[in-house]
């Protein structure tokens, strides 16, 4: 091997006395290009061949953009009730002690594990107009299967474990002496949540519910039973690409779905910015 | 009388209110989705939900969804346990890149997942007119499935044992290599007893996920009856059709495998925290 | 047998580890690496036992050119700083380790190998031992078992990372002994790294004083302690001398 070679390659990569990298860093690219890189190039070349014109044709539909408002729209709604739920769920799950606690603690992981479609009929069955809450809502006034307001509700669904299982470990590690020092320089309880450990956990909640957000924005299985399907009122955005599939519309499809790929990338930007910054933090 | 309490410590009736709104929050938002889907299933008796299952598509469905899983499973812990091998282990420059990539599946809709392989391997995809020629079928069939499966999983083993081996360091490796273990021997007797457990945790969600996955699936299978349909996607059938007794039956079965999965994720979490990376985010 | 390092560097990015590193110790000597942490001493080990690969220069072992042999193939018996026992194993697991490992063609017989960790257990006084996981032992037995683990693929050449840095004061002094005994009935090259001059001085033959990735001097224990060539070598040795040992990085 030449002199080039080698440093180039040293360069590169630190040589180890560990054998196996070829070997594994050859098949980690290989079967990551071939599953994830090269596909979803597929959708990025894709709607061009709409042209531009074409391309903000099919994204200014009016159809288009009430199902990616809704999307955007719910998500971020949803984002913010599970970030405040998710924050008192976290603190009474790290702070306090009670009887249930450990299964409380296991439910909060159910939306991970719960399949979407499951979700997306149990939570249909239960807010129709007939189910166990549909039934005394509607009462109230308050229609939530068949509206966007179901959208909401499945999004909070599936969200909510983010928030959670982002918070604990931040509050599990902030530990009491910031408090009793707040407390012993005179401070309320009260200043001390707002000025002490609220700043403290933002990093962490704004991650939360970044993630709970990107969730929610992609959502299909949870949603498509609750939500009725009225075309711009409470159609979303998945949905959409699923019916331009169904026409055999490719490039329509790949259009909206570049826009959801593009906010995914925009939001895991985002996730990567918030993780610096919580790192600085610390 | 003065207040005894620890200036950390909430005031009791602070304490009774918040755990009351979370587990107000839990009941509503997850618990009683969860007992829906058990009442709604049950609500014809016990006989009636188990017929559900007597269903040659029914079956079906339980054999596609287990297939699936028996092929995108041990292909993703393949890639998982050799792409922390090679960040964990080595140092190369882009490790923070291809760190982000390999997590990028967990941002993407489900919809824009299966969509990917529909632009490359449909009818009016890149290699569809090869496809057909050659009369191979892969959207609308097995492979599409598995694809979109193994897509959506991708992240599970990999997200786990990265954070994890990265942690336990090289030192004992480097042992390892010192007394003059090959590569081999070094895997599997120093490296995997030391992983096992975190292994076993992403085996256990990369499962979970591959047998519930919805909307991925949905969009390459084609929803042929008996053929194409997964578990998840024979709910929707059913639940379109009007079958509600057997829908919520066959998500009664996805409900359990849920619970199941929580049940040992909790095990695992308590009997073996120290050896399951400290972080989980999903 | 003798071992002849010859301008060896290494960078980790723009970090320079090491800056030409010479020297040469005749078979069987005990040589200790002296010098403050980020002088560069444990990499040079590192280098030794083929764990860490230098950008240039080179390292000659009984005749061989040392940095073409595989860390496997070198038996370098190698004692890592924190010992790096295989948790999961017992003392007798992990001492049996090397010679498990081995090529069935050449492995020895299970008893054969039983035998030979009985024998190691009692050369670093554990015996009775074997059954028990390194978490249930103190720093000072890990450490023999990493010692004797080390020893069982009977060793060309013996590497210490700062071997009792872990240790207190007491049991540190112990070792020394023990350490340097047992070199002399092996008869084996050792080098070791360490931080405190007590322990270079007590145990070594050959002295290398380290500092910013070069040897500021090398030599005989007396001459080096005697006759420090520079100013950082005499700086070095008097604050240490006059403070206790910093402790372990």
């Amino acid at each position: 091997m030449s002199v080039t070679a080698v440093s180039l390659r040293a360069r590169w990569r630190n040589p180890s006395a560990l054998p196996g990298f070829g070997l594994s860093f050859g098949f980690t690219l290989f079967y990551l290009s071939a599953v994830v890189l090269i596909p979803i190039t597929a959708l990025v070349l894709r709607p061009w061949e709409l042209g531009f014109d074409g391309l903000l044709r099919v994204l200014g539909d009016h159809r288009v953009l009430a199902a990616l408002r809704l999307s955007f729209g719910a998500a971020a709604i949803a984002a913010v009730i599970n970030a405040l739920f998710g924050l008192i769920v976290a603190w009474v799950l790290v702070r306090y002690r009670f009887p249930g606690k450990r299964l409380l603690d296991a439910l909060v992981d159910l939306p991970f594990a719960l399949p979407t479609a499951v979700a997306g009929i149990a939570l249909s069955a239960l807010y129709a107009p007939q189910g166990w809450l549909g039934e005394p809502l509607m009462h109230l006034g308050l229609k939530i299967a068949y509206t966007p307001l179901g959208v909401v509700v499945a999004l909070t669904f599936v969200g909510l474990p983010f928030v959670v299982r982002t918070l604990e470990p931040v509050l599990a590690d902030l530990g009491n002496e910031e408090e009793e020092a707040a407390a012993t320089l005179g401070a309320t309880r009260w200043q001390t949540l707002i000025r002490v450990v609220l700043p403290t956990l933002s990093p962490a909640l704004v991650t939360g519910a970044t993630l709970a957000f990107a969730r929610g924005v992609g959502e299909y299985g949870s949603v498509i039973f609750i939500a009725g399907n009225l075309p711009t009122v409470s159609e979303i955005a998945p949905l959409l690409i699923v019916i331009k599939l169904e026409q055999y519309d490719y490039a329509g499809a790949a259009a909206i779905g570049l826009v959801m790929l593009a906010a995914s990338f925009i939001l895991i930007l985002t996730l990567n910015l918030l993780q610096a910054w919580t790192a600085k933090r610390q | 009388m003065m207040s005894l309490r620890r200036p950390t410590q909430d005031h009791p009736l602070t304490r009774l209110a918040l755990a009351a709104i979370a587990i107000g929050f839990i009941s509503v938002f997850l618990v009683l989705p969860l007992a829906t889907v058990f009442s709604q299933a049950l609500s014809a008796g016990f006989g009636a939900a188990m017929r559900s299952f007597d269903d040659p598509e029914a079956r079906a469905a339980i054999r596609l969804t287990l297939l699936t899983a028996a092929i995108a499973v041990p292909l993703n812990t393949i890639f998982g346990i050799a792409a922390s091998w090679a960040i964990a282990k080595f140092d190369f420059r882009g490790k923070g890149l291809l760190t982000t990539l390999i997590d990028v599946p967990f941002s993407v809709s489900p919809v824009v997942s299966g969509l990917i392989y529909v632009l490359i391997f449909g009818l009016q995809g890149w290699l569809g007119p090869m496809l057909r020629e050659w009369d191979v079928k892969v959207i609308f069939a097995l492979p599409g499935i598995v694809l979109a499966t193994i897509f959506v999983t991708f992240p599970f083993v990999a997200r786990e044992l990265i954070p994890l081996m990265t942690d336990q360091g090289r030192e004992e490796e480097e042992a390892a290599a010192s007394l003059g273990a090959s590569g081999l021997q070094t895997f599997l007797r120093v490296t995997l007893p030391n992983i096992k457990w975190g292994l076993l945790y992403g085996v256990l969600l990369c499962n979970a996920r591959a047998m519930g996955e919805f909307g991925a699936v949905s969009v390459v299978s084609g929803h042929i009856r008996g053929l194409t349909n997964t578990l998840p996607l024979h709910v929707e059938v059913l639940y379109n059709d009007y079958q509600y007794v057997a829908a919520f039956a066959v998500a009664s079965l996805l409900a359990l495998l849920a619970i199941l999965t929580l049940v040992v994720k909790s095990l695992l979490e308590w009997r073996y925290a120290d050896e399951i990376a400290a972080v989980h985010r999903h | 047998m003798s071992l002849v390092v010859d301008s060896v560097t290494k960078s980790f990015g723009a970090f320079e580890a090491l800056k030409g590193v010479s020297f040469t110790a005749p078979q069987g000597a005990f040589v200790a690496l002296l010098g403050p942490s980020g002088s560069g001493k444990t990499t040079l080990l590192r280098i030794l036992g083929g764990l860490e690969f230098p950008d240039d220069g080179s390292v000659i072992f009984a005749d061989l050119n040392w940095l073409h042999v595989p860390a496997r193939s070198r038996r370098a018996g190698f004692v890592f700083q924190n010992y790096a026992l295989f948790r999961h194993m017992t003392v007798a697991q992990n001492i049996a380790f090397g010679l498990a490992v081995k090529p069935r063609s050449v492995r020895p017989a299970r008893s054969a190998i039983a035998q030979k960790v009985e024998e190691l257990l009692a050369l670093v006084q554990l015996e009775g031992l074997g059954k028990r996981y390194p978490s249930q032992l103190s720093g000072g037995q890990r450490q023999r078992v990493a010692l004797a683990r080390a020893l069982a693929i009977e060793p060309r050449m013996l590497l210490l990372d700062e071997p009792f840095g872990a240790l207190d004061a007491k049991v540190r002094k112990e070792l020394r002994a023990w350490l340097r005994a047992l070199h002399e009935r092996m008869g084996i090259t050792t080098v070791f790294v360490t931080h405190d001059q007590d322990e270079a001085f007590a145990m070594a033959d050959l002295v290398a004083i380290m500092s910013a990735g070069r040897i500021e001097q090398y030599g005989t224990a007396d001459e080096v302690r005697k006759s420090p060539k520079s100013p950082f070598v005499a700086a070095f040795l008097d604050r240490e001398a006059h403070h206790a040992p910093q402790p372990a990085r």
